[in-house]
């Protein structure tokens, strides 16, 4: 198996969704069932386990005392990380990050920066010295399409169960004290990705129609449904009336999707 | 059905044209049955024909052509050659030795080496394979002297002219022998240094105003101009 | 945070550099300035001051990388050390990498990659100064180095922004509009086809304001085009003036 889909399916594809159907038969604006867990891996301070049909993500995160940005000095800071594990696909190949990984990473991370799910100033211990750093690492273990939209989910629900130690300040030393408090997480950011195949716009495309498409349209909003952050991918084009549609769709389905989260 | 430019008149990638019924020639693609332009360039319109003669672009092989090619690389049955182009160019072994070769015994270099500078014929081309020449026909083969000048191969036509008329009156104002390479590679070979030099002024002109009209006069008087210039310097050397 | 400025637009209506809310900041642009290359371009806009450069389409290394039915489009996207006010290093950061890759995706779609399979296009970006949409000036730049090679295209490819300074939509944000705003969209489109090939976005917009900043973004980039247009004729128009 490679990445080349054979061109029947692509045609199958094609015409399907011209006449405003799917090749697994969903609506072009329905999503794939998701299944959110959280909490599996115990070491970590956070996780969370997304399935998106059999696109299947675990993110993780990780919490370190570090110092804060020059430009940021009362504020902690926020690193996402993805990886594309070479178990997830034949098309993964293991080595250091390639463009399509780290645009995922980057993708996910602005649209919780950008909507300030995170209130980073109460992650501030010591101004300009000491803040706390928020490592989230997503693992793509299968990859069916639509990874973006996942991602952001097992991001979010990860940061959503992330436990943050309690801890004082000794002698300008931190000493971490027994308990844990959540994360100060106040928004809840959704990624919806769209598809452009045969000029038609379509939600979550899984593997064979991402195969197929022109090109590729994520808007990430936020729960009073602004956009927070958009990416476009793909080598084909958007109309401007096509553009402002997807917005429109996003905020209905963002809205949907963050049913699935609890907090 | 309107067109949208002037003849001649200069045009951008992604200006529109034509609508309606016109065929899309040659820089030009058609979408929604309007025509648009895909190269910088002059628009011509021709009957129904819409054409853009292209100010830049670049050589693609085409069966039959002659073109000057730079030997890159010797290999055991052949020799590659950059001739201008995306798509480097073959010459087998067996198409310059007419007796039969042993790749073994025979060290080709010493026929052709890199650097040396060939004329020859495209025998095969397409998309999925590189171009194949020969130089198995009379005017072809290894360049001996002479000048080189390269150019952006659309301009060929312009240095060719109406009906031969630029190169001949080239060929006669400078006493030069011309080859033109169909991939914007020219050979010119004179008497003198000075003649070569003459020839090769002439065809930068024409490089850079190849988009201008009336110029066939304009070079003439150029290189009329340029050998008094020489004449005055001979005379002056001589006198002192 | 401590030299943030009070407003980004002051009673008058006015943005800091003395700007209007829909108005563009100056800009030059000039075709075919590197000898070497097979097409290039150098666009100043605002204090932004970018060199493109494009080779090919030619022999692609490696020879794996080569398709058969296509030509390989690649983009470097990359910051001169100096470019901006605190060094930056001269290996590619992650910022860089997703850049190169939008400004790619921006670009294909204008280029008829089909014509000229096993080969490769490479396009070179230089930032040798940053002041704010360094990545639209990229593509505006890029777009004129390729047709400036003389590869075929549909259309040519112009970008530009739109963002929120304090509660107004603007246009073409600078440094400081950009890293104090409240959103950045920047827009890439092919204009006689009307075809939106790069859209991004960051900050906080309701439908409204989103509406509002594509559709300024989008008439921005119609005002480029004119000039990115000139720009690429001019090249050729100065030959004939000297003569006439």
């Amino acid at each position: 198996m490679s990445s080349v889909i054979v061109r029947v399916k692509q045609k199958q594809i094609m015409d399907l969704i011209a006449k405003g159907k799917r090749l697994d038969g969903r609506g072009l604006t329905d999503y794939r069932e998701i299944k959110v867990e959280q909490g599996l891996i115990e070491r970590a301070e956070g996780s969370a386990r997304v399935l998106l049909g059999k696109t299947e993500i675990m993110a993780g995160t990780k919490i370190e005392i570090g110092k804060p940005f020059s430009d940021t000095p009362n504020e902690g800071v926020l690193t996402v990380n993805a990886e594309l594990v070479p178990l997830a696909s034949p098309t993964f190949e293991p080595g250091p990050p390639k463009e399509d990984s780290i645009e995922l990473a980057r993708v996910v991370d602005r649209g919780i920066r950008e909507s300030k799910a995170l209130d980073f100033k109460k992650l501030c211990i010591k101004p300009g010295k000491k803040v706390f750093v928020i490592f989230v690492d997503v693992y793509v273990l299968n990859h069916d399409g639509n990874l973006i939209d996942a991602s952001a989910l097992a991001a979010l629900a990860a940061l959503l169960n992330t436990k943050m130690f309690n801890y004082e300040i000794e002698e300008d030393e931190v000493k971490i004290k027994p308990g844990y408090t959540p994360l100060p997480v106040g928004k809840h950011p959704i990624a919806v990705t769209f598809a452009k195949i045969n000029d038609k716009l379509i939600v979550d495309p899984w593997l064979e129609e991402e195969q197929t498409m022109d090109a590729r349209l994520t808007m990430t909003i936020d729960d009073d449904s602004n956009v927070c952050a958009i990416q476009k991918g793909g080598s084909g084009y958007f109309t401007p009336k096509q553009v402002l549609e997807a917005a429109k769709t996003a905020m209905e389905k963002a809205e949907e999707n963050r049913k699935k989260l609890k907090w | 059905m309107p067109t949208f430019f002037e003849r001649r008149q200069l045009v951008t990638p992604g200006d529109l044209l034509a609508e309606g019924t016109y065929l899309a020639g040659e820089n030009t693609y058609k979408e929604n049955n309007k025509i648009y332009a895909s190269r910088l360039g002059l628009v011509q319109y021709e009957d129904k024909n819409v054409n853009v003669v292209a100010l830049r672009a670049f050589y693609i092989p085409k069966l039959g052509d002659t073109v000057i090619g730079t030997i890159v690389e010797v290999g055991f049955s052949g020799w590659t050659l950059d001739i201008n182009s995306p798509y480097l160019a073959i010459l087998r072994a067996s198409e310059v030795l007419s007796r039969p070769f042993r790749p073994q015994e025979n060290d080709l270099s010493k026929v052709l080496d890199v650097g040396d500078l060939v004329i020859a014929k495209i025998i095969t081309y397409d998309r999925t394979h590189d171009p194949r020449l020969t130089v198995g026909e009379p005017g072809l083969g290894k360049i001996t002297r002479g000048q080189i000048v390269k150019m952006t191969p659309t301009k060929i036509p312009r240095v060719i002219g109406r009906k031969g008329s630029m190169v001949s009156m080239i060929k006669q104002e400078t006493g030069c022998h011309i080859i033109l390479g169909q991939n914007g590679v020219i050979l010119i070979t004179g008497k003198s240094l000075e003649d070569e030099q003459l020839a090769m002024m002439a065809l930068r002109k024409i490089e850079c105003e190849s988009h201008t009209s009336g110029l066939t006069d304009r070079i003439a008087q150029m290189i009329k101009k340029e050998k008094a210039k020489q004449k005055e310097e001979i005379k002056n050397e001589s006198e002192t | 945070m401590s030299q943030k400025p009070e407003k980004l637009i002051d009673k008058k209506g006015l943005r800091l550099d003395g700007r209007k809310p829909e108005e563009l900041r100056s800009i030059k642009i000039e075709v075919g300035i590197l000898p070497n290359a097979d097409g290039s371009a150098y666009i100043q806009q605002g204090k932004n001051k970018i060199l493109a450069g494009v080779f090919g389409p030619r022999e692609l290394h490696p020879k794996h990388l080569a398709l058969p039915d296509r030509t390989v489009l690649r983009c470097r996207y990359h910051m001169a050390p100096f470019s901006v006010q605190e060094r930056k290093s001269p290996a590619p950061s992650r910022r860089d990498i997703e850049l190169s890759k939008v400004i790619r995706e921006a670009l294909e779609p204008s280029i008829f990659l089909e014509y000229y399979p096993r080969t490769g296009i490479d396009i070179f970006v230089e930032i040798l100064q940053a002041d704010g949409g360094t990545r639209c000036a990229s593509i505006t730049a890029a777009s004129l180095a390729l047709a400036d090679a003389g590869i075929p295209m549909r259309d040519l490819v112009v970008a530009c922004a739109a963002g929120k300074a304090d509660d107004t939509i603007v246009l073409d944000l600078m440094d400081t509009e950009d890293k104090k705003g409240g959103a950045d969209v920047p827009v890439a489109l092919m204009p006689n086809l009307n075809a939106v090939t790069l859209l991004q976005m960051d900050g906080i917009l309701t439908f409204e304001e989103f509406e509002k900043a594509v559709n300024l973004a989008l008439k921005g980039c119609r005002e480029i085009y004119t000039m990115q247009k000139e720009a690429l004729k001019a090249k050729y128009e100065s030959v004939k003036e000297v003569e006439e």
